[in-house]
This record gives C-alpha cells, sequence and structure tokens, in this order.
C-alpha cells in the first residue's frame, strides 16, 4: 500500500507543477479570434484582451513608415485600419490582397496594433482548377524556442 | 498516362478491398488458399499504388500541363530535384505519397512474414488492408491527384485543355530540404502502421506471448527514427527559410508531428518492461493505438484547415472524412480491448520507486503529459469554440512552460534509467553508477557559474546534459576495459566490439548521447541575440565577435528566378574571415518572394543573416542578423540520434559468438572467459 502512495504522490506533483505552468503559460499567451465585424461590438474588458483576426489586405493601402507598416484590412464588407508596429520583417507573402491575420490588440483611436503579422498569398492557386495547395503563409510570429 | 494512373489506383482499391474481405473470410474458415490469396491482394495493392505514383512522377517529368495537379505544382523551368518534391507539395499528390510509403511497409511485411507467424498474419494483414483502403479512397474518390484541366465548350460538352506552362512550386518550397522532409515525416507517420497493425491483429487473435511485440521492434524503431529525422529537417528547414532566427515554433503543424513522436518514444521504453517482467501490457497496446492515432490526426491537421498553421494546405471538405476514420479506428481499437482485455493481464507489480520499471513508469508519465500538454493547445481554438463560443489560441509562452521543465526531467531520466536495477536498485549501485556522473555535472555546473551562467533552465539543462553523458561514458568505459583486459584490443575497439555484442543497450546509449547534444543546442537558445540595421554600401554591424560590412549589391538571374543578394563581409575579431551572400528571390512564374538566409555556422554559434527587405525611411537594404549559440549541436545530435538506431536495428554479435564457438570448441579460448561480460551484470540490458 504505501509503495502505491509513494508513486501516486510522485505523479500528483509532476502533474499539479506541470499544470500550473501550463495555467500561467496560458494566461500569458491566450489570444481571441475575432472577425472584423466582431471587433465593432466587443465592449469593455473584451477590448482590452490579445485577438487576433483575419482579413484581406486591402489593394494600395499598405504603406511604410517609420517604426511601423499601416494597412487596412478588409472582410465581410467591413475594414479595419491596423498599424503594424513588430520589429520582424513582414512574410514575403505580405502583399495587396493576400490574406493576412494580425495578433495585437485594439488601440484608443479605432486602429488595430498589431505585434504580429501572418500572411497567405493571394488566392491565385485556388483559382487554378483542382489546385489545392497553395502557397504557406510564412509568419513573423515565431517566438518560439 | 494519367488515364493508366487513375486505372491503377482503382484496381488498387479494388485489391484492398479484396485483401480486406478475403483476409476476414480467411481468419474464420482457416482456409489456406483463401489465406494466400488475401496476402496476394496485399501485394498485389501495394505494386498497383507504387506504378500510380510512378505515373505521377511521370506526368510531372513530361510536363504534362493537362492535369491539374501538374499546373499547379509545377513549371517547365523546374529543376528534375523538386520535379521529384513535387509529388507531395499539394494536398492529392502527398496523399497518393502517404499511400506510396504505406505501401512500402505493408510490401515489406507481408515479403518478410509470408511463410511464419501464420497465426497472426491474417490479422495483421487485415488491419493493413484497413488502412490502405482508408487512403485509397481519398486517392481515388475524394482527391485524385489524376483529375485533368477540363472546360465546357460551345455545345456545353466538357473538353479538356492543357496549359502551355504550369503555376510552378510555391517557392517555401524549392529548397532541399524540402525534398527530403516530407518523405521522413511520412515515413515516420506511415510506418506507425505497422506496430499498430500488429498490435491490434494479436490483440483479436489473442496471439500468445509478447511475440508481437519482439516482431514489431524493427519496425517502431524504424519509423521512430524516420519520425525523428522528419521533425529535425523540418526545424532546419524552418530556420533557414523562413528567416525568422528560429526553428521551432510551435506551429499546429509542427506540434502534429511531435506529437506521435512523444508516444512513440514512450512505446519504445515501455515495451521492455512488458519483454522483461509481464507488465504494462494495456498500456502498450494503448501506446501504440495513440500513435498511430496521433499519426493519422496529424495528417488530418495539415490538410484540414482546422487550425491554421504554416504548412497547412487550404482548407478542404477531406477533414470529415478523417474525423470519420479516426472515429473508426477509436471504436475498433475500443471493442477489440473490451473484448479480449483478459489477455492483456499484467503478469508482476512494481516493486520499488527506485527501480528501472518506475524510471520507464515516469518517463512514459512525462512524456504522455507532454503529449497531451502540446495536443491540448495546438486543438486549444477548436476545444475553446465548443465550449464558450470564444476561438482561444495559446502561443509559445503556454508550450515553452509546460515543456522545458518536461524536457528537463526526461533528461534527468535518460541518465538515471538505464543504471537502475530492475525490481529494485541497492544504495551500493546508486552509489557506484551515480556517484561520479553527479559530480561531474556538478563541476560543470559551478564552473558555468563562475563563467556568469545566469539562465536557469540552461543551467540546469547544462548540468543534466554533463552528468548524462558521463553516466554513458562510464558504462562504455566499464564494459570497454572488460573486454580490453580479456582481448587486449585498443580501448576503441573494445569499446566497438561490447557496443556490437548488445547492439540493442549501447545503441540505445548512443540515441540518448544524441539526445543530450540536441539538448545543448536547445538549451543555446536562451542566449539568442538580433540586431537590425539599415546599411549603406560601406557601413558596417556589429554582433558578438563578428562585424559585418555591406560590401555592395549584385542581381542574378537564375532559371526560374531572380535573385537580389547582398555582399556581406564578415569579419570576426577585426580579421577578414569569409563574405555571405543573403538573398530576395523573386520568383517569376508565381510572382511571388523568397527570402535565402545566409548562416555562418560553428560548433558555438550561428551568424545568421537575412536581407529583410528595404527601409522605408531611407530607401536602403534592411540587414537583420541573428547570433544563435550552439544551434549545430541540435543537427548534430539528430545525426547521432539516427546513427544510434541504426545500431540499436543491428542483430547483436554476441548470438554469433555462441554459434561460432560450438562450431569450433577448441578454437575459441576466449569464449570462456566472456560468460559475466558487462552486458549480463546485474540490472542491465
Amino acid at each position: 500500500m504505501k509503495k502505491q502512495v509513494k508513486f501516486g504522490v510522485g505523479i500528483f506533483v509532476i502533474v499539479a507543477a506541470l499544470g500550473f505552468l501550463a495555467w500561467l503559460g496560458y494566461g500569458e499567451s491566450k489570444t481571441y479570434y475575432h472577425t472584423i465585424a466582431e471587433l465593432e461590438t466587443l465592449k469593455g474588458s473584451a477590448l482590452s484582451q490579445r485577438m487576433r483576426i483575419g482579413g484581406t489586405v486591402a489593394p494600395g493601402s499598405i504603406r511604410h513608415l517609420s517604426g511601423r507598416v499601416d494597412f487596412v484590412l478588409e472582410g465581410e464588407g467591413k475594414t479595419l485600419p491596423v498599424s503594424y508596429i513588430g520589429t520582424d520583417p513582414l512574410p514575403d507573402t505580405f502583399i495587396d490582397k493576400s490574406q493576412a491575420l494580425v495578433e495585437g490588440r485594439p488601440g484608443p483611436d479605432g486602429r488595430f496594433v498589431a505585434e504580429v503579422v501572418q500572411a497567405k498569398c493571394a488566392s491565385k492557386y485556388e483559382a487554378a482548377p483542382g489546385g489545392k495547395g497553395g502557397a504557406a503563409p510564412s509568419p513573423t510570429e515565431r517566438s518560439g524556442m | 498516362m494519367d488515364v493508366f494512373g487513375s486505372f491503377a489506383l482503382v484496381l488498387a482499391f479494388v485489391c484492398a478491398i479484396y485483401a480486406f474481405g478475403g483476409g476476414i473470410a480467411a481468419i474464420i474458415t482457416r482456409h489456406p488458399l483463401l489465406i494466400k490469396s488475401a496476402r496476394q491482394a496485399g501485394i498485389a495493392t501495394c505494386c498497383l499504388i507504387f506504378l500510380a505514383t510512378l505515373s505521377l512522377e511521370y506526368l510531372f517529368f513530361s510536363d504534362n500541363f493537362s492535369i491539374a495537379y501538374v499546373v499547379s505544382h509545377s513549371n517547365r523551368d523546374l529543376s528534375t530535384f523538386y520535379k521529384i518534391a513535387a509529388l507531395w507539395s499539394g494536398q492529392e499528390g502527398s496523399l497518393l505519397f502517404w499511400s506510396f510509403l504505406l505501401s512500402i511497409y505493408v510490401f515489406s511485411v507481408l515479403l518478410t512474414y509470408r511463410n511464419k507467424n501464420g497465426e497472426l498474419m491474417p490479422y495483421v494483414g487485415v488491419v493493413m488492408a484497413g488502412v490502405q483502403i482508408f487512403f485509397l479512397t481519398l486517392n481515388n474518390f475524394v482527391a485524385s491527384p489524376f483529375k485533368a484541366l477540363a472546360s465546357p465548350g460551345a455545345d456545353g460538352v466538357m473538353n479538356y485543355v492543357a496549359r502551355t506552362d504550369g503555376n510552378g512550386l510555391t517557392p517555401l518550397l524549392q529548397y532541399p530540404e524540402m525534398v527530403i522532409h516530407p518523405p521522413n515525416l511520412y515515413s515516420g507517420y506511415t510506418g506507425f502502421t505497422i506496430p499498430f497493425a500488429f498490435a491490434l491483429g494479436a490483440l483479436l487473435a489473442r496471439y500468445p506471448g509478447e511475440k508481437w511485440i519482439h516482431l514489431t521492434r524493427k519496425w517502431t524503431m524504424i519509423a521512430w527514427m524516420f519520425q525523428s529525422m522528419g521533425i529535425l529537417l523540418g526545424a532546419h528547414w524552418a530556420y533557414a527559410v523562413l528567416g525568422w532566427g528560429g526553428y521551432w515554433g510551435w506551429d499546429p503543424v509542427e506540434n502534429a508531428s511531435f506529437l506521435p513522436w512523444l508516444t512513440g518514444t514512450a512505446f519504445l521504453h515501455s515495451v521492455m518492461m512488458q519483454e522483461k517482467r509481464g507488465m504494462m501490457k494495456v498500456w502498450n497496446v494503448w501506446l501504440v493505438f495513440i500513435t498511430f492515432l496521433l499519426c493519422i490526426l496529424g495528417t488530418f491537421l495539415t490538410r484540414s484547415g482546422v487550425v491554421s498553421s504554416v504548412h497547412a494546405f487550404a482548407r478542404s471538405s477531406i477533414g470529415a472524412w478523417f474525423v470519420g476514420f479516426l472515429s473508426l479506428i477509436i471504436l475498433v481499437c475500443l471493442g477489440a480491448y473490451l473484448k479480449n482485455r483478459d489477455y492483456l493481464k499484467s503478469e508482476n507489480q512494481l516493486d520499488s520507486i527506485v527501480s528501472r520499471e518506475s524510471s520507464f513508469l515516469f518517463n512514459n508519465l512525462i512524456l504522455l503529459v507532454a503529449c497531451v500538454a502540446i495536443l491540448s493547445g495546438t486543438l486549444f481554438p477548436v476545444f475553446s469554440e465548443w465550449i464558450t463560443g470564444d476561438r482561444i489560441s495559446v502561443g509559445a509562452p503556454f508550450f515553452n512552460k509546460v515543456n522545458i521543465p518536461i524536457g528537463l526531467l526526461l533528461l534527468f531520466l535518460t541518465g538515471v534509467g538505464p543504471l537502475l536495477a530492475w525490481r529494485k536498485t541497492s544504495t551500493e549501485s546508486l552509489k557506484r553508477n551515480f556517484g561520479w556522473p553527479l559530480a561531474i555535472g556538478l563541476v560543470a555546473g559551478v564552473i558555468a557559474l563562475l563563467f556568469g551562467f545566469r539562465q536557469i533552465y540552461s543551467w540546469i539543462c547544462l548540468i543534466l546534459c554533463v552528468f548524462v553523458a558521463s553516466t554513458v561514458g562510464l558504462e562504455f568505459y566499464r564494459g570497454a576495459k572488460v573486454i580490453r583486459a580479456r582481448s587486449g584490443a585498443s580501448f576503441a575497439a573494445s569499446a566497438v566490439e561490447l557496443t556490437m555484442r548488445n547492439t540493442r543497450r549501447y545503441g540505445g546509449y548512443i540515441v540518448h548521447v544524441g539526445m543530450v547534444f540536441v539538448f545543448i543546442g536547445l538549451a543555446g537558445a536562451a542566449f539568442n541575440r538580433d540586431l537590425q540595421k539599415d546599411m549603406r554600401q560601406g557601413d558596417s554591424m556589429k554582433i558578438g565577435p563578428y562585424t559585418l560590412v555591406l560590401q555592395g549589391f549584385d542581381t542574378k538571374p537564375e532559371k526560374n528566378y531572380t535573385a537580389q543578394r547582398l555582399l556581406v563581409e564578415v569579419l570576426e575579431d577585426n580579421k577578414p574571415t569569409m563574405m555571405l551572400y543573403p538573398e530576395k528571390r523573386r520568383f517569376t512564374t508565381t510572382e511571388e518572394n523568397g527570402t535565402m538566409v545566409a548562416i555562418h555556422s560553428t560548433l558555438q554559434e550561428d551568424l545568421y543573416v537575412v536581407y529583410a527587405g528595404t527601409s522605408p525611411d531611407t530607401q536602403l537594404p534592411v540587414i537583420h542578423a541573428y547570433l544563435n549559440p550552439l544551434v549545430k549541436w541540435i543537427w548534430f545530435g539528430g545525426v547521432v540520434v539516427v546513427l544510434g538506431t541504426l545500431v540499436a536495428l543491428l542483430p547483436s554479435r554476441r548470438a554469433v559468438l555462441v554459434l561460432s564457438g560450438v562450431q569450433q570448441p577448441a578454437a575459441q579460448p576466449l569464449a570462456h572467459g566472456l560468460a559475466p561480460s558487462a552486458s549480463m551484470r546485474e540490472g542491465h540490458d
């Protein structure tokens, strides 16, 4: 009996400790997915959460400024001005009409402040009959190990 | 050729159905001819899949742009190398490639055991055919790679059309690793089908003893080796191509490939408990089941667009098929288990917390916790949407927080586990085996502290790496010493002889050393530095011991793209050492851009230079330079892991010695003294 208790305690300690770390990591990195249209309906604390928003880059809207890149995302008939302030270079696939996923928080003036931009090439591949492969989005996010 | 290919696929489907149905009939009737015909149908299935795959490659090489898949993934100027790789660069082709690799395994298994294990093989054949049927269904009816381009004519009839050239291969995939990474990873994914088929077959057949474990060990290790290589090659590809300075981003598809590796590793360890002590039978069977499920899940995640990812193919309806297949496997496994669970009764119990068994138990526990954590993190957006309605994702901090301690615990067990005795380890043997390694590890830790090492995880990792390497070194040293004392051979030759006498054990140690190297490399990540600067011609930037001087630019037109290169001179400690050429590539057919990173790699650190585009303010080229310590150890460790696995796959020489000893008793003066050889000591195998 004592033996089983020892194993039980050992297993419990390991799992509990890792569970606690997982919970910490979760709090630090959780990000909500929203559409552009949903963003307008968010209120209060929901607006200060870290979030991810997808859309299509409006043609001609990409403007490189010092320290940031401004562009407009379109989706479901709505538009969202975005300022990218991250340090990593924007992905090669980030061009007009590309599908982009931005990660960050809404700013006070209605601009979305993105720290991460992922882009997937415009859907020219999928327009080709039968072609499903298409370009992979290349992330600038990747803050792994 | 496309008609030939699709016909071969249809026939393969029919044969697989026969192998499955006929196999079941054979199991029920036990009619020898039926058993034989089912097996031969299985072999025919494989051959037909080989033909279909060859014909798709033929379409690529003959630039047949009337086939949609060829148009989407190739063009005339694409080099031979990448025309081979184009086969698996899209949804349809990669599914065919899955079938192809699976067929290689199934073919080898059916041939290897055609006259052996008669009671078990029909069951195994049925399971393998079942898996093949699923993939052939996709190849034939859901995602056929042989679809021809057609457009409706004036009379409403569809006419075949051909393009003059294709769209080309995605630039991200035009990199040597992309040719070898997917085959390795897929060989891993598909390879786990074999242990799965044997485990399920043995359970269904109530096949006596641990024979299925002996039979599948080799196959599991091959699959595991490919999976390891696939993961590391993928990491290297991400490092060298994506230009973000790292190699692992906890991307859903990366995670998906890591999951079966974790459970597969757990399985390779826990089967030893079943072999030696008849324990953990239920656990082992479920580990194989889960590993296979995770392989299918990984294949599914890459294709369904369920989670967004770097590598994922476009969203498609194929997901429903995979969900169906996954559910079916779970049902079959559960059913087989519930029906025959009495067959899996354990023969022994755990005796002591300081024993080989318990180290395996904790190793398995930790690997499984890692697996659960990574799986839940990966699928978090899906689950959170179901439960709360909000789609929430978790990022790298989540995965790192959990997995770094897990990795360190595993590393600790890697050092401790192999040297603990079965059942119970005496304090005396603990001292003998761990005294020196522990002391050496701690000394290394103190030295590191004195040198200003302040990253806690990296510091612990360093101590553990030295500790594990010392335990393994000590094992080789002691064993080789015994052999040398008897044979008088050199130390190195004795160590080789030692390894060859028990390849499984010493090959395993080599794999462990490889993992130590990988961990050394991972620990380096805590010290990464990077710097970004707009560079005028002649400007310089300094990072670590290196000074980068921009000497100029040039443009190089290549067959498939135009490269813009920066000519960067590198000075190390103010002495000119080399030139680096980070590139931006513009692909002509797709009008896409690609980045080529220039890397100067040494065992100490990587200098990683990216041409990060043009600065909007100054219109000057931007150089982003990274200094990543110890990265090379990861790739080097991967090579050692593969070598170790290959050694472990070799048959041990001991059997040969005994045999020749019997034949020529007089000529074997050594044989007598060999009995208590190092590998026979208490608690070691």
